[in-house]
């Protein structure tokens, strides 16, 4: 797959579709497979905007390694303890940059709702993607998945990926 | 029937029990309890937390935080000293300041312009002597009476603490000699603050003071500490308090850990998996800070501060007070200026261990809420506290609940219920 050869349209249509099954992924609950959107040597933060915007490095998920996020699954799966909760994804406005023969680079903005174990669903998160992609054997993976959440007062706890 | 009637007051004789230590869980539900709090303690007799000097480095760098739930501002001023001061218009009270942190000359509220420097003296007010000679203010009026409220402030190693009062004893005398020791270690140089991350409990403040003076829960709660050996109450460690027992400090040694010992210990216990291995142990990787091989501490500050060692994490968490069944905790990440680019990094990658998404923490939330949510029409009710012998003395070992006795005890003294 050469980016540089789609049409605007169709690329935009392909990423906007990895992005609705990587979302898809998380909201099934599929988080085994989760990783498996990422290159190996990936980088994936959830990052206050707060401190995005001062320059400043503490994230509330920093992994630099697909290895970390298969780490992060086990954990919430075996380690964690944390009440039943539901999230919905919902992701718009989509932009495109730096498109190479090989990488894209988007921005689209997003909000979770999240419903706890007593049915009510309330927005848990907002904020933007900032994304960048990577042709690898003719699929698209993330290399680079920065998570920026206006949302920085979280609620309870963060603990199934965004 | 008046309406005063229906306002309950706290109840002044508390439940015993012969052999251990109880808590009537009406101190986590009822008004009552949380307004006498915010003017006996957050208002009253007690140092508070409100930033370290890190965070404004520059004359005219301020912040807006608060105590309990009033708010404050800290700035540093053209002479480079710190002030504290309530944020509240001297006018007719609106917030002067509504950014959580920047840099100024003036601090001027919005509603009807009226200035402050960064001492909190009023410098100037729009249209004083009237407008074409109707209006203005009346001849009495003196700037220098209508400042913003000034705190006492205090700093040790960095940390600024504020009170409300005139009475209380120096900040030296309320944190006591063990707790300046503890953070005179670790703040023993220049930080760079790495981020702030913030989080909202639905729950009392104070289980979250019970929380932080808990050795028992943590072994227990948290798998991943135990798992890792972050933290294992078979560890050696000690729970220490100061001489009023209104702060704890715990500490473990990880490389106290004893496999035989901890399979024996930890057999029956469901947060103890040896098959959990991590794909990518980077995370776990790091390099000692101290050479007293202390490898994690907590201490927990009275009324609204945890300073904390997990590894290489360094952080302060502040409780911000909300109501009797809510509070924020802002966690605020350092390392030290002169650490090289490989442990900066250290630090950045080990942040997965603690905060609202933390490895080892995320579950404290979670654990203040199930109290919260079980208790809230509990009055007369109370738990039973007494691992570790139901009486607030120093342990030198982490099978204990002294320090959050500790902790009631002076709570109770502080509110004037009886002991
Ligand atoms: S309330 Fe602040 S200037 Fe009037
Ligand atoms: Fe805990």
């Amino acid at each position: 797959m050469n980016l540089t050869a789609l049409s605007e349209i169709e690329l935009q249509f392909k990423l906007e579709r990895l992005l609705a099954e990587y979302v898809q992924c998380i909201d099934d609950d599929r988080l085994e497979q989760w990783p498996e959107f990422f290159v190996d040597r990936c980088v994936y933060k959830i990052l206050a905007l707060e401190n995005a915007a001062r320059g400043m490095p503490v994230a509330a998920i920093f992994c630099d390694s697909k290895n970390m996020l298969v780490d992060r699954v086990v954990s919430l799966r075996k380690a964690n303890i944390y009440e039943r909760h539901q999230y919905r994804h919902i992701v718009s406005s989509t932009i495109i940059s730096g498109v190479t023969t090989r990488s894209a680079k988007m921005r689209s903005n997003y909000a979770v709702y999240r419903t706890r174990g007593q049915g009510v669903t309330e927005l848990y998160s907002a904020g933007i993607y900032e994304d960048r992609v990577v042709v690898v054997d003719d699929c698209l993976l993330l290399e680079e998945k920065i998570v920026i959440y206006d949302t920085d007062r979280i609620d309870t706890l963060l603990v199934t990926p965004l | 029937m008046t309406i005063s009637e229906n306002i309950s007051t706290p109840d002044d004789v508390w439940p015993t029990s012969a052999s251990g230590f109880c808590v009537p869980y009406e101190v986590f539900t009822d008004k009552a309890y949380y307004d006498r709090e915010q003017e006996a303690i957050f208002r009253g007799d007690a140092w508070s937390f409100v930033g370290l000097e890190a965070e404004l480095p520059n004359s005219g760098d301020y912040k807006s935080t608060f105590i309990g739930e009033t708010p404050v501002l800290v700035t540093r001023d053209n002479d480079g000293n710190i002030n504290v001061m309530q944020n509240r218009c001297a006018h007719r009270g609106a917030l002067v300041c509504r950014e959580r942190r920047g840099n100024t000359r003036r601090l001027q509220c919005v509603y009807h312009q009226w200035a402050y420097d960064l001492k909190g003296q009023l410098r100037g007010v729009p249209f004083r002597a009237g407008i074409a000679g109707k209006g203005g203010m009346p001849e009495g009026f003196d700037l220098t009476e209508h400042g913003l409220n000034r705190l006492r402030s205090a700093s040790i190693n960095g940390l600024i603490f504020a009170t409300f009062s005139r009475a209380v004893v120096s900040l030296e005398e309320f944190l006591g000699p063990m707790i300046i020791a503890s953070i005179q270690r670790i703040f023993n140089r220049p930080i760079e603050i790495l981020g702030d991350q913030r989080q909202y409990i639905h729950g009392n403040w104070k289980l979250y003071a019970e929380n932080t003076r808990d050795p028992y829960h943590a072994s227990l709660l948290h798998l991943f500490h135990t798992t890792f050996g972050l933290y294992r109450s078979s560890q050696t460690g000690e729970c220490l308090m100061d001489g009023a027992h209104r702060h704890s400090m715990l500490y473990a040694k990880a490389s106290s850990s004893n496999t035989a010992l901890e399979r024996e210990v930890f057999k029956d216990v469901r947060s103890y998996d040896e098959n959990f291995k991590l794909a990518d142990s980077s995370v776990l990787q790091g390099r000692p800070d101290f050479d007293d091989g202390i490898t994690l501490v907590i201490m927990a500050l009275f009324p609204n501060l945890v300073i904390q060692q997990i590894a290489n994490t360094l952080a302060v968490r502040q409780s911000v007070t909300d109501g009797a069944d809510g509070f924020e905790l802002v966690w605020t990440h350092f390392g030290y200026l002169d650490d090289d680019e490989e442990m900066r990094n250290i630090r950045i990658k080990q942040s997965n261990l603690i905060g609202p998404a933390g490895y080892v923490s995320m579950e404290d939330g979670e654990a203040v809420e199930i109290v919260q949510k079980a208790v809230r029409r509990d009055r007369g009710a109370g738990s039973y506290i007494a691992m570790g012998g139901g009486v607030a003395e120093d342990a030198d070992h982490l099978v204990t609940e002294s320090a959050i006795i500790g902790f009631w005890q002076h709570y109770k003294s502080m509110l004037g219920i009886a002991p």
